[in-house]
């Protein structure tokens, strides 16, 4: 068996087996403690630019298949896990996850004890890393780490976003639901999503609600996007730091009281910002299906799927004229905004599920009324 | 929310006897929810009629009831105690049963008790098949084709259009009693009818198959405000088909997608919803097709079940726990998390390690049993292993089943792999690891079994290391390749066996190499918290988590999985050993590997190591510890077995010497003790070899009692009345060797058996009880009722057992508890057997005394005398300790669940639990037992008696107590002949063989309400053991000794002369007696 390495900017180095595609690639390395959902953790862009680490010890059990990718493919640096699955076992599976991986230049790292690497992670915080598969030496591998850039300030949208705009008709698939798959309903909306690095069931639901939804690029301008005649508008998910996306934020404030404006994850903290808050970098984010977020408005806990490493600072909202609707109840920091007076709202965690639970669905038939009443 | 103060005192109904399928889980779940509702102000009144549970310790409850739990009994304290609220949810079905018939029967109306945990309307949604289906249906949840029947003509109209196999569930019983799987017309009324007489509405679901399917369940909780989470996700190893409880299952579900996984959580939560579970847990049972990923849902149960009580254990979170904060009015958020403390409850744990549980059958002790499992849940008890990955874990959970694979190596036949692997049964883990050695592929075994490739794959990649271990020597391992097979879970002993060397050289030879384990935390969170409890499992990591503390400790080693003869008994006193030593000042240290105890809890020690109890796993964590003691004589034979190893080892056992504890099993040396204290002991002898077992027989006279050396619950052990039955016996029955050679003792009939549980601090002994057995010597002291004190031993007799005792605990020097047990016959006391360990009966004591005897042990261990725990026996050091009233031990057996099993009683333990009777009087107290172990003596109706000619006289005389009561009496000819004689009147029955109409016709006319039927001695014949049979078949008590039968007539004069009385422990034991009931 090949041997791998992973080493982080800290000097320390986990020895392990080489599977996937025997590359060499650096990223900051995160920790998801999601035990289902590996291939959309794999094909979420919003993981753009990380190594991540799956703590749940046995990866790739029931394979890969055709549908259960977030995008057109892996945008993950690289995997690490303790243990790598040699075969594949569900009637869905069409490919076993070390070949889908392998097929896309992905490299993994198995037989690592990922419980401590993790709980390095959590004392130290996230930090960069490299995977080498194959003998290296180490010290060349650390000082390759210590020279990757840094999250913070890093644009990653341009790299992940479409590069022109199309339309998306796919709805929730029957095997996301059970009893008698619901029928689509007929698009009532017209939704213009921006795609900072979108994942697909963010599109399957706003296709669920009955919209028709046009995809453009992030950089699209506000002008335009108020000229395709949207009933609303979607902030996608996406990787990297927000902080640097002035043009994106800058469109977004022009949007506001325009039309309705829901955002998730990446999308929430480009609003944030539009609304004249400001981001702050967590230590090692939050990467998970199992993080519970206190609705304040009706009370009730939803258990949410998350994956950010960047947050929006209450503090830097407080006199204006934004309300703080959704709090996680694990670390009190901030996971949902609304608009006080205008059409506005956005999360911080994954309504949108895949892989996660599904919670949260709700947030995407609000966003169905808010345009209900828009164009009323 | 916060916690209600609307309610002020909480009745909380427990489980009873451990039974299959029923087990000490619900211990666990009672005694949490106990403590949670103290620990927030409630006054707590519990009722539960098993002594050998935690939650009926006084300090459990404010008022405790080791009561029968029938309808008459529960009322009566609800009477006298009152309560505001009855939680209903954490008694498993016995609890539910209860509590639905008590709010049916009005009775919780009347003296205005609120049902809280679940109500009524849900808990009939859930467990009305009909009515379950119906609410399935209307929330969009695809089910199996089924229907309820009532008659065969139904059913068999449904199976012509369904085809079979079918599925048979009969409603509200419990652990799938009297279901099975018909795959024709012929079975399908066998078990429709016996489904039917077990189902209290008469009712079965007859139900299309899905047979190979995978199958999942999902822990659910859910608060008042709605909020739910899913707590754990299983899978089953064995596909749909094998009862859950008879599966190996694995947590977290391991091969399903996000998709389908959150689909299936869709469902679990919106079925709670619809059948209406305000507050606690729930478990929801699934199955999927395999090809298709079509899910049904099997069964819901909308209370804490045997699988919460794993998901607890597998993941950390305390369902029992919280769902008692949940039915008091908090709210899922505003509770804690106990292990990240930061962190609410209400969160989903993730677990970044594998779990994987093994049930443990005892068929061996139920001959006349098919050894096949199917829907009804058949095993006694179970082990839980966690490992970093499945391979791991499921060669720590093999180890923990201490049956060993290599015991039962040679028995393995190539030619059954196909049927042992195709119809599932207890070996079939064995089966596939031999198939595979044999070298079957991966998808031939999958063809026979339907087991998920998946798991299969990681046992054939098992079985090719260890046959590549072939030819290998000790020293020629690298330390990558000791780390690679401790990683998949192999034991030293394991790899010992297939390199020829022996298991403390492997550990030399991989420690050397540094290669050792270490520990992890189960944290319910995957590492992104910081831990604060030191719940730990071993793994061949790379970093140790275990941070061991410096203050004075000790380890105590726990019983394993429950097996008839070793159960929650032992658990209770390791319980106890554990908070005694943290009241001592010493942090305690568990070491246990049963998911159903509440040993395994991660609050009962400081410290908690779920961990195989073998000599490898012992030595590891005492690695890390370095601990100042260990105990081992609190968990039965499992840590006796491992302690003259682990003194060789040089580990610093206390208590006892383990040298004194195996002097009491060495016959010769023993009985030179015996001769030399001037005891009398039956006469005796050992035997190596068949020949010599016959000379000893002959030399000794018949009838003797032949067994194995070093084992519990009289495994192996039987009366030979004969040389043939000697030689059978040596020839089938057993293995021996020269270490460990046969016992054979001459038997005494008719004997007197009597227990004594002491405390001997090396100077001072107190006796804590002389119990007195109801059934004679040559019944299994566990399966024997038995009365404190006792009601006909001379005070000579008394006098003689306690200097017996007391000369036996100063020759066997020993320290902590023991067990004597005598037999006296015409006045003679013989000593049978001296245990220095605790013994089953010691919680029943405790409780009989009010004097925690584990606890005075665990001091006198450390050191202590008896004279510094004055303050706790009533100021006794010596001399024998009394009690306040009557107090009878009554065993309950499993022989519905094992049709076709002779239930005479003999010298080979088969009860799996016992329950407790007090009264001002024997007859009351013995009424109250055997009411509470569901073999309830008649007020009224007719008895038939047939007695050996031994047992002629006597049978004169019980017959003419029934007849005074006004019983109708059958008899057969012999028997009746010397009621006729004696001027008794009753009817003469042919026996089974003789014609009809005969006894068991009237047993299946229902026109018998007791038997007595003694054997003839030294074989049954078809016949009695026919009758006994369908006794067991029809639910008639059967009694099988005179002095039983005696017992029973008892029992009925109190049935007659006294009212429902019931009294807590803590009246019973308070320094000035309280009044009964009024």
């Amino acid at each position: 068996m090949e041997e791998a390495v992973l080493a982080l900017e800290d000097g320390t180095v986990f020895e392990g087996a080489s599977f996937g595609a025997p590359v060499q690639r650096t990223g900051e390395v995160v920790f998801n403690t999601a035990i289902t959902g590996y291939q959309e953790i794999f094909t979420d862009p919003s993981y753009t630019g990380q190594i991540v680490v799956l703590t749940y010890p046995q990866i790739g059990n029931y394979g890969s298949n055709l549908f259960d990718s977030e995008s057109r493919g892996p945008f993950i640096e690289g995997l690490v896990v303790r243990e790598i699955s040699p075969v594949a076992s569900n009637w869905r599976s069409d490919d076993k996850a070390e070949h889908f991986l392998a097929k896309h230049g992905i490299p993994v790292i198995a037989d690592v004890d990922t419980r401590r690497l993790v709980r390095l992670l959590r004392d130290r915080g996230a930090m960069r890393g490299i995977i080498a598969a194959g003998a290296h030496e180490r010290g060349k591998l650390i000082e390759q780490a210590k020279g990757s850039p840094s999250m913070a300030g890093l644009n990653l949208v341009s790299k992940v976003s479409t590069s022109s705009q199309y339309e998306w008709t796919e709805g929730v698939e029957p095997v996301s639901s059970f009893g008698k798959p619901s029928a689509n309903e007929p698009p009532r909306f017209h939704v213009v999503a921006y795609d900072y690095g979108i994942k697909r069931n963010i599109l399957r639901h706003l296709v669920q609600i009955g919209s028709r939804v046009t995809v453009v690029p992030a950089d699209t301008r506000a002008e335009d996007v108020l000229a395709l005649h949207p009933d609303g508008v979607f902030l996608s998910n996406g990787p990297g730091d927000p902080e640097p996306l002035e043009h994106e934020s800058k469109q977004v404030r022009k949007l506001i009281g325009k039309t309705p404006v829901f955002g998730i994850c990446l999308g929430h903290q480009i609003l944030g910002l539009a609304l004249g808050g400001k981001t702050y970098k967590l230590k090692f984010g939050h990467h998970g299906a199992n993080h519970p977020v206190l609705n304040k408005v009706t009370g009730k806990v939803e258990i949410t799927s998350q994956n950010h490493g960047f947050c929006v600072d209450p503090d830097s909202l407080s006199d204006s004229d934004v309300e703080i609707t959704h709090v996680n109840l694990n670390d009190q920091t901030v996971e949902g905004l609304r608009h006080r007076k205008e059409p506005v709202f956005c999360v911080q965690y994954h309504p949108e599920a895949a892989p996660g639970p599904h919670d949260s669905n709700y947030l995407f038939h609000d966003f169905a009324k808010m345009m209900e009443e828009w164009t009323k | 929310m916060p916690k209600r103060t609307d309610i002020k005192r909480v009745m909380i109904i427990g489980s009873g006897p451990i039974v299959i399928g029923q087990a000490c889980e619900f211990d666990y779940s009672g005694a949490q929810a106990c403590k949670a509702l103290r620990a927030e102000g409630y006054e707590v009144v519990l009722i539960n009629s098993n002594p050998a549970t935690i939650m009926t310790d006084p300090n459990l409850a404010d008022r405790t009831y080791v009561e029968p739990l029938s309808h008459a009994f529960a009322a009566e304290v609800i009477r006298k105690e009152r309560p505001d609220a009855l939680l209903s949810t954490v008694g498993g079905q016995t609890g539910l049963n209860l509590s639905v018939e008590l709010a049916e029967s009005g009775v919780l109306e009347q003296y205005g008790v609120e049902l809280i945990g679940a109500r009524i309307d849900a808990i009939k949604k859930a467990e009305d098949r009909l009515l379950f289906k119906d609410a399935m249906r209307k929330i969009g949840l695809d089910m199996t084709q089924s229907q309820l029947v009532n008659n065969v003509a139904d059913a068999l109209d449904f199976a012509r259009r369904m085809g079979y196999p079918l599925i048979l569930r009969p409603s509200f019983t419990m652990g799938g009693a009297g279901g099975g799987i018909a795959y024709n017309r012929e079975e399908l009324i066998e078990i429709l009818e016996r489904g039917l007489d077990l189902s209290p509405v008469h009712e079965v679901l007859v139900e299309e198959s899905i047979l190979g399917w995978k199958e999942y369940e999902l822990e659910v909780m859910r608060d008042q405000a709605g909020n739910a989470i899913v707590v754990c996700s299983i899978e089953n190893f064995d596909p749909m088909g094998v009862h859950t409880g008879d599966s190996i299952t694995v947590a977290p579900a391991q091969t399903l997608t996000d998709r389908e996984y959150q689909r299936m959580r869709d469902a679990a939560l919106r079925c709670l919803n619809e059948i209406g579970v305000d507050t606690g847990g729930s478990n929801v049972q699934f199955g999927i097709n395999p090809k298709n990923g079509r899910m049904v849902i099997v069964e819901m149960n909308p209370r804490v079940s045997r699988s919460s009580a794993l998901a607890s254990k597998a993941t950390g979170f305390p369902i029992a726990k919280i769902a008692a904060k949940l039915a008091v009015g908090y709210r899922l958020d505003e509770i804690q998390n106990d292990i990240t403390r930061l962190t609410p409850a209400c969160f989903e744990p993730t677990i970044d390690y594998v779990v994987v549980k093994i049930p443990r059958w005892q068929f061996e002790k139920f001959p006349g049993a098919e050894p096949v499992l199917n829907t009804q849940m058949k095993s006694v008890g179970e082990v839980m292993a966690i490992g970093r990955t499945f391979k791991q874990a499921l060669g720590k959970g093999m180890r923990s089943l201490e049956t060993g694979k290599a015991d039962n190596a040679a028995s393995l036949d190539p030619d059954l792999i196909p049927k042992r692997l195709i119809t599932p049964n207890p070996e079939r883990l064995n089966y596939i690891w031999f198939a595979f050695e044999s070298g079957f592929t991966v998808e031939q075994v999958h063809e026979m079994t339907s087991i998920d490739r998946w798991f299969l794959e990681q046992i054939a990649d098992v079985v090719r290391q260890e046959q590549a271990l072939g030819g290998r020597t000790v020293d020629s391992f690298t330390a990558r390749e000791f780390r690679k097979l401790k990683r998949d879970g192999f034991g030293d002993r394991q790899i010992s066996r297939k390199i020829g060397s022996n298991p403390i050289a492997v550990r030399m030879a991989r420690k050397a190499l540094g290669v050792t384990a270490v520990y992890n935390r189960v944290d319910t969170c995957a590492a992104e918290f910081e831990s604060f409890t030191p719940y730990l499992y071993s793994s061949y990591e790379s970093e140790d988590e275990a941070a061991p503390g410096n203050r004075k400790k000790v380890m105590i080693l726990g019983s394993g999985p429950n097996r008839i003869g070793q159960g929650i008994e032992f658990d209770y006193c390791c319980c106890h050993a554990s908070f005694a030593l943290q009241d001592f000042g010493y942090e305690s240290i568990m070491v246990n590997c049963n998911p159903e105890t509440v040993s395994t809890d991660y609050d009962t020690s400081d410290r908690l190591y779920f961990e195989p109890l073998t000599q490898e796993e012992v030595l590891n964590i005492y690695d890390i510890e370095q601990a100042d003691g260990l105990i081992v004589q609190f968990g039965g034979q499992t840590p006796l077995n491992l302690a003259m190893p682990l003194k060789a080892m040089g580990l610093p056992i206390i208590g006892t010497d383990p040298s004194n504890i195996d002097l009491a099993e060495d016959r010769k040396l023993f009985g030179k003790l015996l001769s030399d204290l001037g005891i009398l002991s039956p006469a005796h002898g050992t035997a190596t070899s068949v020949q010599e077992a016959c000379e000893a027989a002959r030399g000794l006279g018949f009838p003797v009692l032949v067994r194995p050396s070093y084992v519990l619950g009289g495994r192996a052990m039987v009366i030979a009345y004969n040389e043939d039955t000697v030689r059978r016996y040596m020839q089938e029955a057993v293995n021996f060797s020269v270490s460990r050679p046969v016992l054979i003792d001459r038997f005494l009939e008719d004997a007197t058996e009597v227990d004594v549980d002491a405390l001997c601090d090396g100077h001072h002994v107190l006796i804590a009880g002389i119990m007195e057995h109801i059934e004679e010597a040559g019944v299994h002291s566990g399966d024997s009722s038995c009365v404190l004190p006792s009601i006909s031993l001379s005070p000579a007799t008394l006098q003689t057992i306690e200097q017996y005792t007391i000369k036996l605990a100063h020759a066997l020097n020993v320290i902590g508890l023991m067990n004597v047990q005598y037999a006296i016959k015409n006045e003679a006391v013989y000593v049978l057997e001296v245990n220095p360990r605790a013994s089953r009966t010691v919680p029943f004591v405790s409780k009989a005394t009010g004097v925690p005897l584990p606890k005075i042990a665990v001091g006198l261990m450390l050191g202590k005398s008896l004279e510094d725990f004055r303050h706790l026996t009533g100021g006794m050091a010596n001399g024998v300790l009394p009690v306040p009233t009557f107090f009878v031990k009554s065993p309950v057996f499993p022989f519905a669940k094992f049709p076709g099993v002779d239930p005479a009683l003999g010298p080979e333990m088969r009860s799996t639990g016992e329950v407790m009777g007090v009264g001002e009087n024997f007859g009351e107290a013995f009424a109250k037992a055997q009411l509470a172990a569901g073999t309830p003596i008649p007020d009224e109706g007719a008895v038939f008696i047939s007695v050996n000619d031994r047992d002629k006289a006597a049978a004169v005389e019980v017959a003419a107590r029934f007849r005074e009561f006004g019983f109708e009496l059958f008899a057969t000819r012999g028997t009746a002949a010397r009621l006729h004689a004696a001027g008794i009147p009753c009817k003469t029955v042919f026996k089974v063989n003789e014609g009809r109409p005969n006894a068991v016709d009237l047993l299946k006319a229902s026109k018998l309400n007791l038997v007595v039927y003694t054997t003839t001695g030294g074989h049954s014949f078809a016949d009695e053991q026919t009758i006994r049979r369908n006794a067991v078949i029809y639910r008639t008590p059967c009694i099988t000794t005179m002095s039983g039968a005696r017992a029973a007539a008892e029992a009925v004069a109190s049935r007659r002369r006294d009212p429902i009385r019931v009294w807590n422990l803590q009246e019973l034991h308070a320094k000035e007696p309280a009044a009964t009931s009024a």
